[in-house]
């Protein structure tokens, strides 16, 4: 047994409300960036619906994770070592952009600047990769909220297999539809299909964390992890040639901060903690033939954090005291295996995502609702998740692999939580009968109900910090995207755009303010090369940059 | 046979100042600029063309390389040795060589067709890149030449073998046979010029990722782990199964920095 520590998220998809403020943040904290435009390390998705990149579920297409082959041995889906090796002068298997989509930004100059006339001004759509006039066809969540289900609907790629298994057909007519929110990051796998891919060997997994980052200075843009990976979370910016992806916000991380999309979250869906896991297993657990029990040999993979036999082995393995102490308070463990309510997302991919979803029982709610049957009463549900074949058929597909009994468990014990808090709300006694019909008691389900929906910024983040004796090392150690004006952001070398190393902001800053102790002027021009760091900026004098240069002479307005 | 102060110029001291530039610039290029190190691939903007081209001309340009090998590595005398004709090997060399130059050509002209009709590549087309393809494109047509020349001039063509060859050979030992290399044909030295001018810009081009093609990759394993904190495992790729990342593995000999260790256990 070797113990590891990983981060990993629960998200709670009952409480998303699909604002899209995760993916704003991320975008605005992480991919603002040239040759990022079109990257999410964050995104959510509506569905049923195609997801982004346009049915990346579709692993017959793309090729994503990992397959048993003939002898039962863990393989990648797209191919070998030779194999990828041989396909990689034209990566034979890689979304285009018109998988994802046409990255754009409006001509909001000519809103400013177009001559007095009896037509109001537009700001047209200009493509920010050809820098020509577009039309706008798609985008990472065209779909959203369902839009034009009617007519993309059976695109998605599992609403097809449901459809194949089922003689029901999933209607998309609105009285008949369920729907809901599926925000995705990087799934910090325990076994990365991305990783084993990348023939460079830049894709790698932090012993401390677990967090799954690329070296962008070993990256040589071979884009074999786009295909690797089955969620199609490595994204490749087209500007530097280098593969980029979800940091898990490692810096925030390192210091006890939850990341930007779970600390932004309006709906407080996110839960961060650790889980402690055995890495001699992973292989054997992602081996499993019968792909309805990898979600059990993944919880077998994580260790319960109580057990003192695991404490001992975690201590030998130089995991530190108060990280098995953050592991004990865990949410996520709580959430995956000791209630069991957070299933993994895709598990048939064979990655072991370490980002878990307890399922949406709201669309089973919703339609009790509209049907004017009581949508709190535990009998009620319980019959109506029985009863609703599609919608527990389509989560399985998404979480179980296809296992409805697991799903159907998971939504009863969401049904009986809501159903005996109400109970208690409305002042009755606790009926436990309740709990006992999912196969839990009064009091584990009390907890449950404080953790899912009490939901305490300090229950629902539990975030080790990394050590103060390491933070030296921490110290721009070089990983993926962690210099400020890093990656993309500098201008373009004679090597090609975002050539040369990266100025650590460290260094920017410290030169700025030697610059302004010993200069006696304000930093200038020159020192900020035409750009104004207001972080230095201590509000004496207007150094020349932070406001637009006047004219020289004033204009000349028609004399009379 | 004269020499010229121009061949001493141009086969005797040229070809190591190629060397220098080009070991010179690659190992700075390492250090200094890791992270313009890349392919810097188009496919996002536009794979159905290069799906074609590049294999074409990768592989093409790995056959051509395999040529210049046999052609200028192996002394004429060992393939006589084993009973390869003359006539045999020149025909073999004309065939795969021509069949192998007309491929990376046709797959290169395919690219630069690609690479200026297709906007968003051209956009991304830097001035180096212009440059770094006229040499290239220059290289192998001329270097083509030679081949088609000695096509059509049949058994009256010129053998390299007994002049560029040999000066090849000779400048690994320092003695570089400059009349050899000056006898040989006007198209053998514009491509052999033509040659040394890519290598001399190839440090400087995107074509550096050549030198970083990955065949570590069949040998790593599938799952790599790093420590944030080096004295773990030196920050060196991990093997899973290898338990490299365990606390206790002694380090790796060799020099030892300057310090001492913290003694200060209390807060670990």
């Amino acid at each position: 047994m070797r113990v590891m520590a990983q981060m990993g998220m629960v998200m709670n998809l009952d409480k998303c409300i699909g604002c899209h403020t995760c993916s704003v943040t991320c975008k605005q904290a992480w991919t603002n960036r040239a040759g990022t435009e079109y990257v999410w390390f964050n995104n959510v998705e509506t569905r049923p619906g195609q997801g982004y990149p346009r049915r990346y579920e579709d692993q017959e297409k793309w090729q994503g994770g990992w397959e048993l082959n003939k002898r039962g041995k863990l393989v990648l889906k797209a191919g070998g070592r030779v194999k990828k090796l041989l396909g990689i002068f034209a990566s034979p298997i890689q979304p285009e952009l018109k998988d994802y989509y046409e990255p754009w930004t409006y001509d909001y100059k000519t809103l400013v600047d177009a001559p007095l006339g009896d037509d109001f001004p537009v700001a047209r759509p200009k493509s920010l990769i050809t820098g020509e006039d577009t039309k706008i066809t798609w985008s990472a969540n065209w779909d959203d909220d369902l839009g034009g289900s009617t007519e993309n609907g059976h695109l998605d790629p599992i609403v097809e297999k449901v459809r194949r298994e089922s003689e029901d057909k999933i209607k998309f007519a609105y009285e008949q539809t369920f729907m809901f929110y599926l925000p995705r990051i990087c799934e910090h796998c325990l076994n990365p299909s991305c990783m084993a891919s990348c023939p460079s060997g830049a894709i790698y997994k932090r012993v401390e964390d677990g967090i799954v980052l690329v070296d962008q200075d070993k990256c040589r843009g071979w884009r074999q992890c786009v295909t690797g990976c089955p969620y199609k979370k490595i994204y490749f910016n087209h500007k530097t040639g280098k593969a980029e992806k979800c940091t898990f916000c490692y810096p925030r991380v390192e210091v006890g901060l939850p990341t930007v999309c779970s600390e932004t979250c309006v709906g407080r869906l996110r839960y961060l903690g650790l889980f402690l896991y055995d890495a001699d297993a992973v292989t054997e657990a992602a081996s499993v033939t019968d792909p309805q029990e990898l979600y059990d040999a993944q919880m077998d993979v994580l260790l319960d954090p109580n057990d003192p036999a695991v404490q001992a082995e975690a201590r030998a393995q130089g995991i530190p005291e108060d990280w098995i102490d953050a592991a004990q308070r865990s949410p996520v463990y709580a959430l995956a295996k000791v209630y069991k309510v957070a299933l993994p997302l895709h598990p048939e991919y064979r990655t072991m995502p370490m980002v878990w979803y307890v399922p949406p029982l709201s669309p089973v709610v919703d339609l009790l609702r509209d049907q004017g049957h009581d949508g709190e009463d535990a009998g009620n549900l319980f019959g109506a998740i029985d009863a609703l074949r599609i919608p527990v058929e389509y989560l399985a597909e998404l979480f179980t692999a296809g296992d409805a009994d697991r799903v159907t468990a998971v939504l009863k014990k969401l049904a009986a939580m809501r159903s005996y808090m109400r109970g208690i709300s409305l002042g009755k006694d606790p009926d436990d009968s309740i709990p006992e019909a999912v196969g839990m008691d009064g009091q584990t389900m009390y907890e449950m109900y404080r953790l899912m929906a009490i939901a305490k910024y300090d229950e629902r983040y539990v975030i080790p910090k990394a050590h103060v004796e390491q933070a030296h090392d921490l110290e721009e150690m070089g990983c993926s995207l962690d210099f400020e004006g890093g990656p993309g952001m500098q201008d373009s070398s004679p090597f090609g755009e975002a050539s040369g190393k990266p100025v650590p902001v460290a260094v920017e800053t410290f030169n700025a303010l030697r610059d302004r102790q010993t200069s006696g002027s304000a930093p200038s021009e020159t020192t900020l090369r035409g750009r104004v760091n207001l972080l230095n900026w201590d509000g004496t004098g207007a150094p020349s940059g932070l406001f637009p240069e006047k004219p020289v002479t004033p204009p000349t307005g028609e004399q009379p | 046979m004269n020499i010229s102060a121009l061949d001493i110029v141009l086969w005797g001291v040229l070809p190591y100042i190629m060397v220098v530039v080009l070991v010179g610039g690659l190992v700075w290029r390492y250090k200094y600029d890791q992270f313009g190190w890349t392919t810097r691939s188009s496919q996002l903007y536009e794979s159905r063309l290069l799906r074609i081209a590049s294999p074409l001309f990768h592989f093409g340009l790995l056959a051509v390389i395999a040529g210049h090998f046999f052609g200028l590595v192996i002394p004429m005398a060992w393939t006589q040795a084993v009973g390869m004709s003359q006539d045999f090997y020149h025909f073999n060399a004309l065939f795969v060589g021509g069949i192998a130059g007309v491929g990376t050509l046709g797959g290169i002209l395919l690219l630069i067709y690609r690479r200026r009709t297709t906007g968003p590549v051209f956009m991304a087309t830097t001035k180096n890149d212009k440059t770094m393809y006229v040499v290239l494109t220059a290289a192998i047509v001329f270097g083509l030449w030679t081949t088609l020349a000695s096509v059509f001039e049949g058994e009256h063509g010129h053998n390299y073998r007994e002049t560029v060859a040999p000066w090849f050979r000779s400048l690994f030992i320092f003695q570089p046979d400059i009349a050899a290399m000056a006898a040989a044909p006007f198209s053998f030295h514009l491509h052999t010029l033509v040659g040394m001018a890519l290598f001399m810009i190839w440090p400087f081009t995107r074509l550096v990722h050549a030198f970083t093609a990955p065949l570590h990759y069949l040998f790593r394993p599938y799952i790599v782990y790093r420590s944030r904190d080096r004295d773990r495992n030196g920050g060196r790729a991990g093997d899973r199964t290898a338990g490299s990342t365990t606390s206790g593995v002694p380090a790796r000999r060799g020099w030892s920095p300057v310090g001492t260790r913290d003694r200060d256990t209390r807060n670990r």
